[in-house]
This record gives structure tokens, C-alpha cells and sequence, in this order.
């Protein structure tokens, strides 16, 4: 070092790396192309499949409560039906019941309690759906017919919903079956949407003198509006289209049916009862086709709640 | 400042004042207006420096724990109504520890406690049988960053009048009106209510949110470095605002900037490590500052 000149050589450069990033993001976006060309290809590779019904039935399948292999007539109304009656009715169950227990977890509870909660969701939302399907049949189906039927005849059978004997099995089951599946999902969703609301937001609802759950209705749930509808979806995307579970205590019958505790199928149901007994063309190509329809139903529902979630905004700006 | 102050008058009994008449912030009795109305001569730079008049918000050895870690070490203070008393120091030193038991906001938080008394016109607030929502009514708190909610401006302010108040539908719109006013924001956002209150500059959702506290008629607002997030030009529209709301509020301020605190208050409390280290008439914290910490902290020393 001393009395010689610093001769110090610059260190070897890198190899130039300015090709990475046309690199990086070709491959990203043909990451992100590929799901486009599978949602194509699906709807494709489905419409294609149901041609033969499509061409024989034309818009009338969507209508047509008939089903009937032996002659060859078939209609998608029962299923169509029935899926939406037994989402619903998971939807009507599981929403406000996840919202609580999320506000409960996150804004309540102590985190002795929040934290075995916490896992126990996680931990259910896990589950396999035929655990729940058998668990339907063998233990809440006798329940049902025993206790839970019963009363609502007794107390509700004025409605032509609550008609009808107590067999157990049936929408209504299949219904808080499905409810039970999607709670653990959609609650556990809400919980990390509600984490992610910034403190200082809630804290100005508390300091304008607002109880526990006028924050929560008014501020905290508006404010994670967008994240919350995400959850509510990912809940219903499973129920609209859960099988096994389904299958297990629905019944398996198509027929519409004003009564809950009547025996009915979703479009799900349908395919996995059928699939293997459909040696006819005909009669394959009409469940593709029903497969199609659950496939437009999905994205229609995407399509609602975006809307909602726009017009939503529109007037309260964006959240999380 | 006040050029001229008159000589001090006689005080008035410390007695809390009626809690119905409460409601009305037009009725504040003269005496309020004179508490600090004394020269600087006869008061000690201390902490029980406006302490011969009946303060809107009296601390008495207040005590803040974070869990087991210490934050408020035996605070003292007097604010005197209708002023505003600003709270400055390093960071991390209390100031906004020390405002946010104003409110009893700390207590959405498990593991934060504080221990002491601070009386609201004679009562104090930390007593277990305070209702938290009333109290809140009464002191309403602006924040760091604007915290609109998200709803349409006019639902912004119209949130806490619900909360607080019965009111029709034309009662409604007067009292939005008026808070908006009161917060100068009325003459831009009059066409646009049904807009949402984010879509707002950051400097007008700041006063949104003020007419939003101030439309439940508080009587103290707290500050906590309101001016923060803000640019210089929407900075000096709220010092402004401020001025023009002590006529009907008790204001404390938290912030980091001692212009600002120069520039708006009557009072100041240098805060360092947790305690109060100076609090006195704003003029002579920043002239002549009694403790050393005082000075090299407004010249620039540390902080």
C-alpha cells in the first residue's frame, strides 16, 4: 500500500444481462396466456362434446324438466335448479356465519382464542369433500330426519318449502352439507381481508364514538368490500360445483320440487352418478352439455359480482 | 400570538361543567376564553402552568405501558379551552402515546394500559365507568393519514351525526353543510357529495375528515401530526383552519414540526423519553426554553 501507487484493476464485470427481462416476461406471459387458452379450450372441447344434444334439444334443454335415458328426452331444468337452490341455501348459511366468526377471530377474541380458531378453520377448510359427503349420510342425514325435519314441519309447514316426509336425505341437506364445506374457506378468507383493513381506518371509526359492530358494518366491511366478494366467491364456486359431497345426501333424483326435504340432484351430482352408465351418445352429449351449462353459470356469476363490486366503487372509491 | 392579552381576570370555580349544555358550542362562557389570557410573566414555565384556571383537560400522573415496556413516565398537563396546545419532541418520545389516551383510542389494543387520571371538565376519563362513546363523541380525533371512509363525502360526515343525533333528512344535509364549512371545504366539494371521499386530494380528505369529527360538535379535537401526509400548500389551508377552529374547539396537536407548532399554538409541550420535560406559553418554549433538552431540541440539536 505505501508509496506505491494504487494500481487497484476494476473488477471483472458480469456478463451484460440485459436480456433478462424480455426473457422474464415472455415467460409470464405466456404463463398468464396459458389459462386464457385453457378457459378457451374448455369451452371448446365442451360445446363440441354436447354437440349432439345441443343440435337436438337447442335452447329447450335449459327448460325441459324431462330426463329420461330410455327414450332419449332430456333437459337440464332439474339440475340447474338444484344447484342453484342448494348453493343458495350454502350461501344464505355460510356468508353471514363466516362474517362473524372472521370479525369475532380478528377484532374480538383474545389471541389464546383467536389462534386455535384460527387453525381448526384452516384445518377443516382441508378436509376432503367425501369425509363431509359420508359424514352427511351417516351422522347429519338421521339428525335431519329425526330432529331437524320434525321441527320445521311442525313450525314452518305452512311453506310449501318445509313439506313433504322427513327422509333425511334431500336439498335442504345437501344444502347445509355444502354450507359446512365452504365456512372454513370463506371464513378464514375474510379473516386475512379484515387483517389487511389498516388500523388508523378502524381507529377513526372507533374515534367518532362507534360500537364494535358499527365499525365493522360500516367501515370495516365496506373498506375490504372487494376482498370479502372474493371470498364469498371462492365459497360459492365450490358449492356450485362440489360432488361428492352432493351426492352423498342430495338423493340423486331428477325432479323439481317445491319442498326442501324433497330428494333432487345439482349438475355435479348428475355427472358423477351418470357419467359411467352413459353408453349413449345421446345421452353423453346431453351431460356434457350439462357440464357446459355449469361452466356458463360460473362465469355468469363472475360476471355479476364484478359488476357489483364496480358500482360498489363507483360510489365509495376502492378498498382493499 | 396574541399581540395584545388582557390582564388576567378572576377565575372561575372549578366546577365540571353541566353535561347538557354540553351539546351547544356556542354557549362557551367568556371565563374559558381568558384561562390563558394571563401574561408570561406570572407563570412559571411548568407543568401546572395554566393550573389557576379550570383547564378543559387536566393530566395527573399518567402512566402508559406497552405491554411491560414503559412509554408515559408521570405526565402532568393542563390544556386550556379554546386553545390549541401543541405537543412536540423527538420521535418516539410519547407525544402520540400521550394524545391517544385522550380518547381511550389505545384501548383497541390488548397489551396497552394507562394508569393516572385525566380529567375532561373535572371527570375523569379513565375511570372504568366513562362511556367510550360518548367520550369519543366529545373528543374527536384526526389522524396522520386522512382516513375517509369509503362512502360518498356526504356519507363521510353525515356518519357520526347518525351515530350521534336524530336529525331529518333536511336537519341532515344542513348539519353536512355546515361541518363542511366549518372544515373550508364546502366551496369545493358542494356539487360533488354523492362522489366518494377517497377520490379526494390528500389535503382535502384531511378536512373531510375534520368536518367529519367536527359534525358530532366535539369539544376537543385532538391532532396527531394531521399535516403529516401533506403537501406545504394543503399544510397551510389546515394551520389556518385551525386558527379558525379554537374558536369553537379545545385543540391539542402532535407534530413534528415546530414551525407548524410555533406557527399555530398557544401552548407547547416539549415530551422527551415519556415525560413532559417543558410545557408552557408557546411564545417562551421557543424564546426561552428553561430546560437545556428544550432548546437543543427547538435549535435544531436533536430530534
Amino acid at each position: 500500500m505505501t508509496g506505491r501507487r494504487a494500481t487497484v484493476a476494476a473488477p471483472d464485470r458480469r456478463h451484460p444481462r440485459s436480456w433478462e427481462d424480455p426473457l422474464f416476461r415472455g415467460l409470464a406471459a405466456a404463463a398468464a396466456g396459458f389459462f386464457l387458452l385453457l378457459t378457451g379450450a374448455i369451452l371448446l372441447e365442451l360445446t363440441r362434446g354436447s354437440s349432439l344434444s345441443l343440435a337436438k334439444f337447442g335452447p329447450s334443454f335449459l327448460w325441459s324438466s324431462a330426463w329420461n335415458p330410455v327414450t332419449g328426452d332430456f333437459g337440464a331444468l332439474s339440475s340447474i335448479a338444484g344447484t342453484l337452490i342448494s348453493t343458495a341455501i350454502a350461501m344464505a348459511l355460510a356468508v353471514p356465519l363466516s362474517l362473524v366468526i372472521a370479525l369475532f377471530l380478528v377484532e374480538l377474541a383474545p389471541p389464546a382464542v383467536s389462534k386455535p380458531v384460527g387453525a381448526a378453520i384452516e384445518l377443516l377448510a382441508a378436509v376432503p369433500s367425501i369425509i363431509y359427503g359420508m359424514w352427511g349420510l351417516f351422522v347429519f342425514a338421521p339428525l335431519m330426519s329425526d330432529h331437524v325435519q320434525p321441527f320445521l314441519s311442525d313450525h314452518l309447514g305452512f311453506l310449501p318449502l318445509f313439506q313433504g316426509p322427513p327422509m333425511g336425505i334431500g336439498m335442504l341437506t345437501a344444502g347445509i352439507i355444502l354450507a359446512l364445506m365452504i365456512l372454513p374457506f370463506i371464513t378464514s378468507v375474510m379473516r386475512d381481508v379484515l387483517r389487511m383493513v389498516p388500523p388508523v381506518v378502524k381507529e377513526a371509526g372507533y374515534g367518532m364514538g362507534s360500537t364494535v359492530w358499527e365499525v365493522a358494518r360500516q367501515v370495516t366491511v365496506r373498506y375490504g368490500a372487494r376482498g370479502m366478494a372474493g371470498a364469498c366467491l371462492l365459497g360459492l364456486g365450490r358449492a356450485v360445483g362440489e360432488t361428492m359431497a352432493v351426492t352423498f345426501v342430495i338423493g340423486n333424483n331428477h325432479r323439481v320440487s317445491a319442498s326442501l326435504f324433497d330428494a333432487g340432484n345439482t349438475i355435479a351430482s348428475a355427472l358423477a352418478n351418470e357419467f359411467a352408465e352413459a353408453a349413449d351418445p345421446l345421452y353423453l352429449s346431453a351431460l356434457v352439455e350439462l357440464g357446459l351449462v355449469l361452466f356458463l353459470i360460473t362465469f355468469a356469476i363472475q360476471g355479476l359480482t364484478h359488476a357489483w363490486i364496480r358500482r360498489l366503487e363507483r360510489s365509495a372509491g376502492r378498498g382493499l | 400570538m396574541n399581540a395584545t392579552r388582557p390582564e388576567s381576570r378572576p377565575t372561575p370555580p372549578l366546577a365540571p361543567r353541566p353535561q347538557v349544555a354540553d351539546r351547544s358550542v356556542a354557549d362557551r362562557s367568556a371565563a374559558d376564553r381568558s384561562i390563558a389570557d394571563r401574561s408570561i410573566a406570572d407563570r412559571p414555565a411548568a407543568a401546572d402552568a395554566a393550573a389557576t384556571a379550570p383547564p378543559k383537560i387536566s393530566v395527573r400522573g399518567l402512566d402508559f405501558h406497552y405491554g411491560k415496556q414503559q412509554a408515559l413516565f408521570d405526565n402532568n398537563l393542563d390544556v386550556a379551552a379554546n386553545r390549541v396546545t401543541a405537543v412536540i419532541g423527538p420521535s418516539g418520545c410519547g407525544k402520540s402515546t400521550h394524545l391517544r389516551v385522550y380518547n381511550r383510542i389505545y384501548q383497541l389494543y390488548r397489551d396497552q394500559r394507562a394508569r393516572g387520571e385525566v380529567l375532561l371538565d373535572g371527570e375523569n376519563l379513565l375511570s372504568p365507568t366513562t362511556d367510550l362513546i360518548e367520550l369519543r363523541r366529545k373528543v374527536g380525533m384526526i389522524f396522520q393519514k386522512p382516513t375517509p371512509f369509503p362512502m360518498s363525502i356526504h356519507d363521510n360526515v353525515a356518519y357520526g351525526l347518525k351515530l350521534h343525533y336524530r336529525l331529518g333528512k333536511a336537519e341532515l344535509a344542513e348539519a353536512v353543510e355546515k361541518a363542511l364549512r366549518g372544515a373550508a371545504l364546502w366551496d369545493e366539494v358542494k356539487d360533488a357529495l354523492d362522489r366518494p371521499g377517497t377520490a379526494l386530494s390528500g389535503g382535502q380528505q384531511q378536512r373531510l375528515c375534520i368536518a367529519r369529527a367536527i359534525a358530532v360538535r366535539p369539544e376537543v379535537l385532538l391532532m396527531d401530526e394531521p399535516t403529516s401526509a401533506i403537501d406545504p400548500v394543503a399544510t397551510a389551508k389546515i394551520e389556518d383552519l385551525v386558527e379558525e377552529l379554537k374558536k369553537d374547539f379545545t385543540i391539542v396537536i402532535v407534530t413534528h414540526n415546530m414551525q407548524q407548532a410555533a406557527r399555530v399554538s398557544d401552548y407547547t409541550a416539549f415530551f422527551f423519553e415519556g415525560r413532559i420535560v417543558e410545557f408552557g406559553d408557546t411564545r417562551q418554549i421557543f424564546t426561552k426554553p428553561v430546560h437545556r433538552q428544550t432548546e437543543d431540541y427547538i435549535t435544531g440539536r436533536f430530534g
